[in-house]
């Protein structure tokens, strides 16, 4: 019995990716992370305090082609004898963890939200608006895990690198370009988010939300509608047809909370809905209402939560 | 180019979310399905595009048991050409995966089209399982898809971005928003649509690797908490010791 846990540690090491690894030592087996990307052996060497023996790297993929990914994950799983595949289920995890299912004939749970019970593990379904549980009746199980279900934890100490030859094969896919927004948090990983609606009438008063972002360290989300006509990029857009998220804190203003838009966020841990509607809906989904303009309180708030950092 | 479209069923928004038999079975009572709008809007649209530009046929598929005739009807009103329904229930991704593939790879289309996820299981599985069956490239949540001859570019999600990126068909996609706007059928579609072709398959196999035990709802909220708007300070203090999020 042994667990391999993939990770992509293009741009260093991601806290997904160290809640991958805490998932994987917490399955009980030995664990051995398989990585492509450049991040140096030093910083790959850290997993082993999150609870890897070993990382294996393969240096020569370097993109997102699914096939090459596949192939070396798939060798890797053969090099160690793996049971279980972990990985964290972002947007690389979707391409691949799906092919190499097909390739090992392996059961794959996507979207986990905990460690196994007995021979299940529970998974997001209906948008969120439930959950199921799953069984792999194959031998060996693929699990991939939502970002922000588990904390990463940090008890062990620092194991050794090895680089590896997965046999990736030529990558069909060409990269013609990546456009990466420099400095922003990526929305699937954070833990604070702040997020506005149409209440907000128009792009020009995003001040206040970014503003609010910044003193909380927070990445920013929209509505849909919000993201339509273009006031904000569609990669803020979340919901049933945006991104899912999980965050510890979501913060909304001037949204009215309609089903498809609780669909991407009824996973947050804890609600604050900012609305001068006393009957948005939002406030039955919310942990902390406020009835007020969002205009007035917006601005208040990033002014509290600036003495509370100064105090704390 | 012939465009192959995997078309599923989801529940209405809308729909109530309960569970039977000892909760280890969606209750359909009063549920409404709906096509799977990303399959709708963005993978079928886009394919109906590229057929009115460079010509083509564009077909259905839809693993699934005669209830399903409906939405597939719906689709072929939106303007698909023909409609192909593999005759079993759909439990799980790789098993759904495996009959698309085999259909694909006996009638050779240059391009098969998912959407990002179906939204009851959202399990974005389906599209990578058909490439790794096919051996062929998979390009995964696409939001822009341009052909020029035999080459597509497009534009993807990634971490933190999007990516341009090129390949040659024959290829598999995953649709995301962007892709296209929706369309509503119009009456001339909705009539076209009872005659044109709808081929019931049979399953050349059924095997399953995953199965739903059982299902849960999430613990009720609690009723929220309303702070007084000119009292922020109040809010950070329940943010810190209250919910410990910050
Ligand atoms: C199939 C389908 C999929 C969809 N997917 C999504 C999705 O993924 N994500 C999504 O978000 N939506 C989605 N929608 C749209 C969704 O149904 C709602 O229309 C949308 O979420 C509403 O956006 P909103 O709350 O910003 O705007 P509105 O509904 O216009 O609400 C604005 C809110 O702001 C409040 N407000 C006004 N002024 C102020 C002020 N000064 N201060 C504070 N509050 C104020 C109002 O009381 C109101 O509650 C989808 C719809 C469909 C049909
Ligand atoms: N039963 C099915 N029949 C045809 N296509 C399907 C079926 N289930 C899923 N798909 C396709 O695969 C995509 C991803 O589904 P999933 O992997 O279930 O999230 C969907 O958007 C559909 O395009």
């Amino acid at each position: 019995m042994s667990t391999l846990v993939y990770i992509n540690s293009r741009n260093g090491l991601a806290k997904n990716a160290l809640e991958a690894v805490t998932y994987g030592k917490k399955l009980g087996n030995e664990v051995t992370v398989i990585t492509t990307g450049s991040a140096d052996d030093v910083t790959l060497a850290k997993l082993g305090e999150y609870g890897a023996s070993k990382v294996l790297v393969d240096k020569s993929v370097s993109g997102d082609d699914s096939q090459q990914l596949t192939r070396v994950i798939a060798t890797a799983a053969q090099a160690v004898g793996a049971t279980t595949i972990v990985f964290s289920h972002d947007l690389t995890a979707k391409a691949v963890a799906p092919r190499l299912s097909v390739r090992l004939k392996a059961g794959l749970i996507s979207g986990a939200i905990a460690v196994p019970e007995g021979d299940t593990v529970k998974v997001n379904v209906f948008s969120g608006k439930a959950f199921g549980n799953v069984k792999v009746t194959s031998a060996v199980k693929i699990i991939s895990l939502l970002p922000n279900s588990i904390q990463p934890e940090q008890n062990g100490s620092a194991c050794p690198v090895e680089s590896f030859n997965g046999n990736a094969g030529d990558a069909r896919v060409k990269l013609l370009d990546t456009k990466v927004p420099e400095g922003e948090i990526p929305l699937p990983e954070a833990e604070l988010v702040v997020s506005a609606g149409r209440g907000l009438k128009g792009p020009e008063n995003w001040g206040m939300v970014e503003d609010l972002a910044k003193v909380l360290g927070a990445a920013t989300a929209c509505s849909r509608p919000v993201a339509d006509i273009g006031w904000r990029p569609h990669h803020e857009h979340v919901g049933q047809t945006g991104v899912a998220i999980r965050p510890n804190l979501y913060i909304a203003a001037g949204i009215s909370g309609a089903i498809q838009h609780l669909a991407g966020v009824n996973g947050s841990k804890v609600i604050v809905v900012i609305n001068t509607d006393a009957e948005a809906p939002f406030f039955k989904a919310a942990d902390y209402g406020i009835l007020g303009d969002a205009f007035e309180v917006l601005p208040r708030l990033t002014e509290a939560i600036k003495k509370f950092k100064s105090s704390n | 180019m012939k465009i192959l479209v995997c078309i599923s069923k989801s529940p209405d928004t809308t729909s109530k979310i309960a569970f039977s038999d000892g909760n280890t079975k969606f209750d359909e009572n009063g549920v409404q399905y709906i096509v799977n709008p990303y399959d709708e809007w963005y993978a079928l649209v886009r394919a109906l595009e590229l057929k009115e530009a460079n010509g083509g046929s564009v077909t259905i598929i839809t693993v699934g048991t005669a209830e399903d005739d409906a939405i597939m009807r719906k689709a072929l009103a939106i303007g698909a050409d023909d409609a192909v329904r593999i005759d079993m229930a759909a439990t799980d991704a790789f098993s759904v995966s495996m009959q698309i593939a085999e259909y694909a790879k006996s009638n050779g289309f240059d391009m098969v089209l998912t959407g990002k996820e179906t939204i009851n299981y959202n399990g974005s599985q389906v599209g990578a399982m058909i490439a790794e069956a096919m051996d062929l490239p998979f390009i995964s949540l696409a939001s822009k898809l341009e052909m020029n001859g035999s080459t597509a570019t497009l534009e993807t999600e990634i971490v933190g971005g999007v990516q341009i990126v090129e390949v040659n068909t024959p290829v598999v996609i995953s649709c995301a928003k962007g892709m296209a706007e929706q369309r509503i059928p119009n009456m001339r579609g909705i009539m076209a649509a009872r005659t044109k072709p709808l081929t019931v398959v049979s399953p050349t196999s059924n095997d399953v690797l995953t199965a739903f035990e059982t299902y849960s709802l999430p613990a009720a909220k609690t009723a929220c908490k309303m702070i007084d708007p000119e009292n922020m300070d109040e809010l950070v203090e329940l943010l810190h010791n209250e919910a410990k999020v910050i």
